[in-house]
């Protein structure tokens, strides 16, 4: 059983899924959802034990060697990435069905868990393989479930975000497509083990230039790079607010997976930061992204639409990181990651509290919330906080390595505009926490604390972003030795 | 060079036609037409990529030996369903989109959903100062986002 972890971790929600339909019942179809990701969640710590402790798991699927057959692949990346997207699944899970109740009509219930799930086997499958064609059928599985999710939503504009992402996020998964022909073309084969073996032999030519060139292009309209984020914020402010929750957690860092698995593993660090002016483009790209996409969160009137534009700003740090490309630099990159699904996932369950009390998330309507929903409003502060990264919560941890990476690499102007692009966080922070604090509250009926359902996996979120600030043991280790490994896989690339 | 690469002009000219229609073309159906053939070209590519000159369709039989190959064929079977299953969704949102917005014109949309906008931040800024009568300062607050916004 232990030997075939790596394949049950997609499996599971994979046929968990289709026997939503045969269930049908919303309430048992919840149950049984939970249920699935839940395992899914149990299997990545089992994962990431086993990773740390005795190294990469390599599992052939169906017995085929190797280069013939897909291979899945976990070493330490993969398992933290696992870990993250499964732990957020299940958390937004338990909020779900009282959420759905109020935005989604009740006999699409049913589907809405098994587009969930097929999603969240779509991420598990891009994480865990180690073929490269895989990458696109899981990319588009979980993308193809995402829209449908998004479309679900009663607001009538989240036909339109879903149309505007469905036609962006199929160019960029077209592009990658084109990129893994092309490298098919130069080395005849789809695993990336191999890929990254047979490449240096033919880097200089054209033709794996424009492999690369279409893969990290593509890879950027899914991780929403700033000028390639245009379809991010109306999908997170109109889909239904579970999704977002789900998605604002998840998708991203997937593609940003994507983009440092392409760029070390398989391209190598020498061929990908020397023979392109990576480095200075990223670094560019994601400052404009801090600064463009925090700026325009705070003229949003929406609150979902502020934290959207705050999770394109929030990009733009894992790039500035990754950009560095130094162990620190990737190691900061990663502990944003996990940091930022932690608190994007509080704020965005907690404006799903909010909508689900009082119906909608104009900012307006948060007056006086301070008193009515203290419990949620807390988590909001919180998360704002962790946003804007006060110490003690997880938001200072990774931008404190991003700080020491640009510095160790003589970079220090940069980390001076890395922390004034955080003051801006404090602006739009600070908006909804005067609003929901300092005005009173709208007349008419008085507004409930968001229910139980609600408030656990909320607070459970915030208590993580609140505990991984303090104890950084397992969060930091973790990304230290996966950014380690990267590293040793490229330049082993090189040797060869 | 221009007739030995043949078939890469041919999907390099089709993948700059989907490209452009999606990119500028407004009607939603159109759109999803450029995207196709976007799509097929990447198709044509993969196919072209596999045919080895002189070789046959993979199967054993005596006297032959080039093969072409038929990996990328099996590659692309896949890459269609996922094709088609793009176009079935996107088509379906379309009709959506006819029933809740009456048109399939992106500029109608966007200016239907401006309108909307406006008149949301209108409607709370008139609950808010009707509820409240002491928020002047609010409202003038407000007044500001909105028209930012």
């Amino acid at each position: 059983m232990l030997v075939h972890l790596p394949v049950l971790q997609v499996i599971v929600p994979l046929m968990a899924a289709p026997l939503c339909l045969i269930l049908n019942r919303s309430k048992v179809v919840w149950m049984f959802a939970l249920l699935s990701s839940a395992i899914a969640f149990f299997i990545s710590i089992l994962l990431l034990q086993q990773v740390m402790t005795s190294g990469t798991i390599v599992y052939e699927l169906g017995g085929w060697e190797a280069p013939w057959g897909i291979e899945y692949r976990i070493d330490k990346l993969n398992a933290f990435l696992l870990l993250i997207i499964s732990a957020i699944s299940t958390v937004v899970l338990i909020a779900a069905q009282t959420s759905i109740e109020k935005e989604i009509p009740k006999d699409k219930h049913a589907l809405f868990y098994i587009l969930y799930l097929l999603s969240l086997t779509g991420m598990l499958g891009i994480v865990s393989t180690g073929d490269a064609f895989n990458v696109f059928v899981f990319l588009e599985i979980s993308s193809l479930s995402a829209y449908s999710l998004i479309a679900m939503s009663r607001e009538r504009r989240a036909l339109w975000a879903s149309y505007q992402y469905l036609i962006m996020g199929t160019i960029g998964a077209t592009f990658i497509l084109i990129g893994i022909g092309l490298m098919y073309q130069m080395t005849g084969t789809l695993n990336m083990e191999d890929l990254s073996d047979r490449l240096p032999e033919v880097t200089q030519t054209r033709t794996v230039f424009a492999a690369y060139t279409f893969i990290i292009v593509g890879v950027c309209l899914k991780l929403a790079l700033f000028p390639l984020h245009l379809w991010l914020p109306n999908a997170y402010a109109y889909a239904p607010s579970i999704v977002t929750a789900f998605l604002a957690a998840t998708a991203t860092k997937v593609a940003v997976y994507l983009l440092i698995r392409f760029t070390f593993s398989v391209f190598g660090f020498s061929f990908s930061f020397t023979a392109l002016p990576l480095q200075i483009l990223f670094m560019l790209l994601g400052l404009l992204g801090i600064f463009v996409a925090s700026t325009a969160a705070i003229y949003q009137t929406n609150v979902k639409h502020i934290f959207a534009y705050s999770s394109v700003a929030q990009i733009g740090y894992m790039i500035v990181g990754f950009a560095v490309s130094t162990v620190t630099g990737l190691t900061a990159t990663l502990l944003h990651l996990f940091n930022h699904a932690l608190m994007k996932g509080a704020l965005f369950l907690a404006l799903g509290a909010v909508m689900y009390r009082i119906g909608g998330v104009q900012i307006s309507q948060f007056q006086g919330l301070g008193r009515q929903m203290p419990l949620t409003m807390a988590a909001v502060v919180v998360g704002g906080l962790s946003l804007i990264g006060v110490p003690l919560t997880v938001g200072f941890v990774s931008k404190w390595y991003l700080l020491m990476a640009l510095v160790e690499s003589d970079l220090w102007p940069i980390g001076i505009l890395v922390l004034v692009g955080s003051l801006l966080a404090v602006v739009y922070v600070w908006r909804i926490v005067e609003i929901a604090y300092f005005r009173p509250a709208l007349a008419g009926e008085p507004v409930k604390e968001a229910p139980l359902s609600f408030l656990v996996p909320i607070w459970l979120l915030v208590l993580a972003n609140i505990y991984f600030g303090i104890d950084t043991r397992l969060s930091v280790s973790v990304a230290e030795a996966a950014a380690q490994s990267l590293f040793q896989v490229s330049a082993l690339g090189v040797s060869q | 060079m221009l007739m030995g690469l043949y078939n890469y002009w041919v999907v390099v000219v089709l993948m700059m036609i989907g490209f452009y229609i999606v990119i500028a073309h407004g009607n939603l159906i159109k759109k999803i037409v450029g995207l196709t053939i976007f799509q097929t070209s990447v198709f044509i590519f993969y196919i072209s990529m596999s045919k080895v000159d002189g070789g046959t369709a993979p199967i054993l039989v005596d006297g032959v030996e080039v093969y072409s190959n038929p990996l990328p064929h099996v590659l692309i079977l896949t890459a269609i369903v996922v094709g088609i299953a793009t176009t079935a969704l996107a088509l379906a949102l379309t009709v959506r989109i006819k029933e809740a917005y009456g048109s399939i014109e992106e500029s109608d949309i966007q200016n239907q959903d401006n309108l909307i906008q406006d008149a949301h931040s209108q409607d709370a800024l008139s609950k808010a100062s009707s509820t409240d009568g002491s928020a002047s300062q609010d409202d003038s607050s407000q007044v500001k986002h909105s028209g930012e916004n």
